[in-house]
């Protein structure tokens, strides 16, 4: 009999980054534990486990500890191979990590400033924000999933879009993801948290609209993305 | 066929040098062709149209964009050769969490090393510091990052050992008294062909810096 598996999820509910993991290993059927951190007074067990960053997420695996939420989906998808989240060809795999790190990189940033600034520091955010929604949906086109068929690591990796963009833009009273503009990501939006998996695992909608505006001073004082 | 393998780069960029290491070390032969940031050329522009940055590796017709994934790419693709990450998915974990720490940290705060003046440099340079003790406390006495064979962290971070001279010179520290085994590794991997045939001398760099200062108008 195979010795019991230990995996933790050091995590914040309202946060898409452990959102993602959380996802991936529900995906592959992994039981895991949530241990929520309260991000205003770190366990030692977090600092511990990312003294680098300090940040959530970190899974934690038969005592070993892996930080940053892509780094977690590539060690998640290596280790349990069932439903694998990347493609099997080099240049597959290629495309889904760039485009995985233009989310990170430049699309959830973008989208973030847009809601927080204001006059022509706003427009030029929401400008870039648009520029990179635009540069997704084509990328997604017609298909179902940007993984194809299936649910893979850039669509795990843009679930900020299916709802934290939609709560953040009605929070800051602005708009940004629509479906005239931006038609495939919008499609995308609908079919993503419709499937069960994800329905499981996402923060309840009306939660994330009530902590989004009760920190909203705090956050346009900083525009820190812990918050 | 080395025509099937093409490499959209510029000579004194780190983030190319990882690329061109890479490859070398598997024993790849590649077309490099130069690009000038200028004027880029239509199969840049084509091949990487969302950044339209180098470096790009074409293979086969099809592109491959930003350096530590197509080092991935070519580890994955060139398998019989000298592996670049470990097997295992944690050691995986760890080199990819390192690689991202310098592709984070060292080129950002570097920039500001000879970019800014007074205080703004001041505080760059106290950062820097601080980024080369967290890389020598994680290499310890250890040979390369990877351990006794050399791999994905340190082709991450050896380019950027050409540029410590310049780094320590617009800083006013020095990097070999801060971070004496990090200095010690690097010169480690220049015994490495892969690595020697890549890198340029650090006062060449030193030299493109200060081109490139006087363009922003950098006293």
């Amino acid at each position: 009999m195979a010795e019991a598996e230990q995996v933790k999820v050091l995590r914040f509910w309202a946060s898409p980054w452990s959102f993602r993991v959380e996802l991936a290993l529900k995906l592959k059927g992994v039981p895991h534990e949530k241990v929520e951190e309260d991000l205003a007074n770190k366990s030692p067990l977090l600092l511990a486990s990312n003294p680098i960053h300090k940040k959530i997420p970190v899974l934690l695996h038969n005592g070993k500890a892996i930080p940053e939420s892509l780094i977690i989906l590539e060690y998640i998808d290596e280790t349990w191979t069932d439903n694998p989240i990347l493609p099997k060809a080099p240049h597959e795999r290629g495309m889904a990590r760039f485009w995985s790190r233009f989310i990170d990189d430049k699309c959830v940033g973008a989208c973030w400033m847009s809601c927080w600034t204001e006059g022509e520091t706003q427009q030029m955010f929401m400008e870039q924000a648009r520029a990179c929604l635009r540069i997704l949906d084509d990328e997604l086109g017609g298909r179902r999933f940007f993984g194809g068929e299936s649910i893979g690591l850039v669509d795990i990796s843009a679930s900020f879009f299916a709802l934290w963009l939609g709560v953040l833009q009605e929070v800051a009273g602005i708009s940004l993801i629509n479906g005239e503009e931006f038609p495939n990501l919008c499609r995308w939006i609908e079919g993503f948290v419709a499937s069960d998996v994800v329905t499981e695992c996402l923060p309840p909608r009306d939660k994330l609209l009530a902590v989004f505006q009760s920190k909203k001073q705090a956050i346009l004082a900083t525009k820190s993305m812990v918050y | 066929m080395a025509e099937a393998v093409v490499l959209l780069d510029v000579w004194v960029s780190p983030f190319g040098q990882r690329c061109r290491i890479a490859l070398a070390e598997k024993g790849v032969a590649y077309e490099y062709k130069e690009e000038d940031l200028s004027n880029k050329s239509p199969m840049l522009l084509q091949a990487n149209p969302v950044h339209k940055k180098i470096p790009v590796l074409i293979h086969d017709g099809k592109p491959v964009c930003e350096s530590l994934v197509i080092v991935q790419y070519i580890d994955e693709v060139w398998s019989d050769g000298a592996p670049i990450l470990p097997a295992d998915p944690y050691a995986r974990a760890q080199a990819r969490f390192w690689g991202d720490f310098v592709d984070k940290k060292i080129y950002e705060c570097g920039t500001r090393l000879w970019k800014l003046k007074g205080e703004a440099l001041q505080e760059a340079k106290k950062e820097f510091i601080e980024i080369l003790k967290v890389l020598e406390a994680e290499l310890g006495d250890r040979k390369y990052f990877g351990g006794d064979a050399f791999g994905y962290v340190d082709i991450a971070l050896v380019p950027f050992f050409a540029w410590f001279y310049t780094y320590e010179t617009c800083g006013g520290f020095s990097v070999e008294a801060e971070a004496p085994k990090l200095v010690a590794w690097g010169k480690r991997c220049m015994e490495r062909e892969s690595v020697s045939q890549t890198l340029y001398d650090p006062l060449k760099v030193y030299e493109f810096v200060g081109f490139l200062k006087k363009k922003y108008g950098v006293e």
